[in-house]
């Protein structure tokens, strides 16, 4: 009885898919390797934060559909791309592109590594040891002088 | 009753923490030896005083006393006993708690074995500590108070979120504070020093154990999390770059960078402020790390607590301490006056590459983890920092970072021949190039990520090898390997990190490069192949957990017409939560793990199903062990024991042996 309930409960609640389906599946193995790529680079927009390809959503299911019929029509990575940007913003993209204010995020590691560098190096070169000993000043060698003579 | 004490001990801890926070700084501050002298009995007070605390919210969760508020919404009668005592920190309050008898804990701990501080340093430290206390338990007991009581208690509680019903989940947050908050004790030590207005080589080597200690716990925490991930999350990923891991990484990062820096202070006596500034920055870090994972504004799969109000809270606290500690920095950072010095070819110059790379790398993955805020605030564009993003702008500083460790580690201090240094290493990096250049070969894909990453590996590896066996001098073979044990235990910990490293390289290369994935329909009884296996899915059946219902299949993995494992990969539903979760099996291997996930029915009787081999991967979670341990060797270092010093003293009634 209690089996019988647990059962029936469980019809109720929702089952989740599987990220990638098997009916998603494009017969050209080329393609689909295409298509899992963009995939990972698409955010499902109603998942906290996931890619549609690791996603259970129906919506991730509905975007995975989309760059597949996008690519079985001849689009190139690109474009289709383009194509869900268009629909969905770049919010969409994982990957953000090197545009406008992003711009700085993408520069901004290899900037930040040059200024590092620059700065330890200039520190680095303070901290070089005296070039030998330069000897005494001409005070020095006088005050020398004088405490000898003392 | 045992609740109530709870939460009255836990305002006294409060008051206590004032106390602790008032009487040593103002008494360090005048000399006033009896003030001074409150900080230790307070700090075990206070410590004592959470800790009872937190065993009287473990005791709720353990009866199930559903009058608590908290204990009502996130427990359940039929959950497995560890899940009951995991679940007292499997939430927000919970887990805030826990956070502060952490907090206490270090504290106390730099009481009890801080014999061999000057009294003033000891004062100020634990003053530092305790201010931090004050912030975190005000911020406790008034907006996240684990102790509330319902009005109407539930017949039963809500339950834990299933997700968070295992083993590996259980016991991330602990590892994971102690590193966190860890890295408190490095920031009091760094701010008690800016107050003294002195660091020197002791400050160096005082404030090196706190920071390895959480460094080795971070490290842990990390990687159980990581592990969790990869065979909970159903798909096998490992890290996932999302903004809780991030805040997690970041101050592992810069801990990393500390320890070496620290290094060079108590060697050298260079670096002062560098590294007083990094110990302000890793428990910054901790900080904001606490401000990503539960004020919710950052959108992330783990966030547990998205509440604006406490995310205010946190950040005024982030502010306040990071902005206090950076000022006080600024006025005082100048009298640090280094005494080292040393030429451009160094075992101090190439720590300083470490940390500028170390220090860049967390810069970029900080960057990338709070764009989306900035993004949206300054320019109104709602975008999205993802994996591709930290893959592409993070690994090229990891890539430098392995290239020059096993150089840099071996390279005499003070003045150094990259050439000498070079020769005994020759050898490995004639390997290093073998095996890069053999694994292009032999791997169909095009791609560098395997032969460049195990490579690197193997680099790191054979330089640890090549490093200690350096380090036993002259001699015969024997003799020097005689002579490896008793090396310094910090020699030992150095290498066994690095190799570490080297481990976890190899791992992340492998899997990212070679895994094989295979997402199919079959009915029970098909058999398929995978990469060199045979699978067959022999049945699908449903079945009762304690607290859940089950469908699991029996899949049986053949290799050359020998059975190589049977597993049960299940799909679960817990009724209570109304949750689904998917618990792939694995059978793991040293070189491979089979990872299989059962799906959905579909329309023909068949179910989907998800096989992948998964190379290597336990190499990743291996090598994060082997730089724990490391991390413990080096703890454990004779130069770092309480009053190493005066335990060496003979004991002088003994007698000496006739010889």
């Amino acid at each position: 009885m209690i089996r019988a309930l647990c059962l029936a409960f469980a019809l109720l609640v929702a089952a989740p898919a599987l990220a990638v389906q098997p009916d998603e599946i494009l017969d050209d193995p080329v393609l689909e390797e295409r298509a899992r790529d963009l995939s990972k680079n698409l955010r499902c927009l109603v998942c906290r934060n996931e890619s549609i390809d690791e996603s259970n959503a129906e919506l991730a299911r509905d975007l995975r559909l989309l760059v597949r019929e996008r690519l079985v029509e001849g689009d190139t990575n690109d474009e289709a791309l383009d194509f869900i940007v268009a629909r969905y913003g770049e919010y969409v993209l994982l990957t953000p592109r090197a545009t406008g204010s992003t711009l700085i995020l993408w520069i901004a590691g290899p900037a930040m590594l040059l200024a590092a560098l620059g700065i330890a190096a200039v520190y680095i070169r303070r901290r070089r040891p005296e070039v030998a000993a330069t000897g005494l000043s001409e005070a020095e060698k006088a005050r020398l002088s004088q405490l000898l003579d003392d | 009753m045992i609740v109530e004490i709870g939460h009255f001990t836990l305002i006294l801890a409060l008051l206590v923490a004032v106390v602790q926070t008032i009487m040593p700084l103002v008494g360090a501050h005048k000399g006033w030896r009896g003030w001074m002298a409150v900080a230790e009995p307070a700090a075990t007070v206070q410590f004592f005083l959470l800790a009872f605390s937190f065993a009287a919210l473990t005791y709720a969760f353990v009866t199930s006393d559903f009058s608590l508020r908290l204990v009502a919404a996130n427990s359940h009668t039929a959950k497995p006993m560890l899940y009951k005592v995991t679940g007292v920190w499997g939430n927000h309050e919970g887990s805030m708690l826990l956070w502060c008898v952490i907090l206490a804990f270090f504290g106390a701990l730099a009481a009890w074995f801080g014999a061999n501080l000057p009294d003033r340093l000891r004062a100020r430290v634990l003053g530092v500590q305790a201010s931090v206390g004050v912030a975190f338990l005000t911020f406790l007991i008034f907006t996240s108070n684990p102790f509330l009581r319902l009005e109407f208690p539930p017949l039963n509680g809500q339950d834990l979120n299933p997700l968070l019903q295992d083993p590996g989940l259980a016991f991330h947050p602990p590892f994971l504070y102690i590193g966190y908050v860890g890295l408190s004790m490095s920031f009091s030590f760094a701010v008690a020093a800016l107050i003294e207005g002195r660091v020197d080589a002791a400050w160096g080597r005082w404030v090196r154990p706190w920071t390895l200690l959480a460094w080795l716990n971070l490290t842990i925490g990390i990687a159980l999390g990581s592990w969790w991930a990869y065979y909970e999350l159903g798909w096998g990923g490992f890290w996932f770059w999302d903004p809780v891991e991030n805040a997690s990484f970041m101050p592992w990062l810069i801990a990393a960078a500390l320890l070496h820096s620290a290094i060079v202070v108590e060697k050298r006596e260079a670096l002062k402020s560098w590294t007083i500034l990094l110990a302000i920055l890793a428990f910054g870090f901790s900080l904001i790390g606490a401000f990503i994972v539960r004020s919710g504004v950052l959108t992330s799969v783990h966030a547990f607590a998205n509440d604006p109000e406490r995310g205010v809270y946190l950040l005024i606290i982030t502010g306040i301490f990071m902005g206090g500690a950076l000022t006080l920095y600024a006025a005082r950072a100048g009298q640090m006056q280094a005494k080292g010095v040393f030429s451009m070819v160094s075992r101090e110059s190439a720590l300083v590459a470490n940390n500028v790379l170390l220090a860049v790398a967390t810069f970029v993955v900080f960057l990338g983890t709070i764009w989306p805020l900035v993004a949206e605030l300054i320019w109104d564009r709602k975008l999205s920092v993802g994996p591709p993003f930290f893959d592409a702008a993070f690994t090229p500083f990891m890539v430098a970072l392995a290239v020059i460790l096993p150089i840099g580690s071996m390279l005499p201090w003070k003045r150094a021949k990259i050439m000498t240094t070079l020769r005994p290493l020759w050898f490995v990096l004639i390997a290093t190039f073998v095996v890069a250049a053999l694994i292009w070969t032999i791997q169909s894909e095009r791609s560098l990520i395997a032969p460049v990453g195990i490579a690197l590996g193997v680099w790191l590896i054979a330089g640890a090898a090549v490093d200690i066996w350096q380090r036993t001098g002259r001699g015969t073979f024997t003799h020097r390997l005689g002579r490896i044990l008793r090396l310094p235990r910090a020699d030992m910990g150095r290498v066994t990190t690095h190799a570490g490293l080297g481990v976890t390289f190899i791992g992340i290369a492998a899997l990212t490069a070679w895994q094989i994935e295979d997402i199919r329909v079959a009915t029970p009884g098909e058999s398929f192949r995978v990469g060199s296996y045979d699978v067959t899915l022999v049945d699908v059946r449903q079945l009762e957990g304690p607290n859940y219902i089950s469908t699991m299949a029996e899949m049986r993995v053949d290799r050359n017409g020998s059975n190589v494992a049977t597993l049960f990969p299940e799909k679960r539903i817990y009724p209570v939560a109304n949750m689904p979760t998917t618990e792939a099996a694995i059978d793991n291997g040293v070189f491979r793990d089979l990872y299989l996930v059962i799906g959905d029915p579909q329309g023909n009787g068949g179910w989907s199903v998800r096989t992948f081999i998964k190379p290597y991967a336990n190499w990743i979670w291996a090598g994060a062990i082997i730089m724990s341990l490391g991390g413990l060797l080096s703890l454990t270092d004779r130069r770092f024991r309480v009053a190493a010093g005066a335990r060496k003293t003979p004991k002088t009634n003994a007698g000496v042996p006739a010889e």
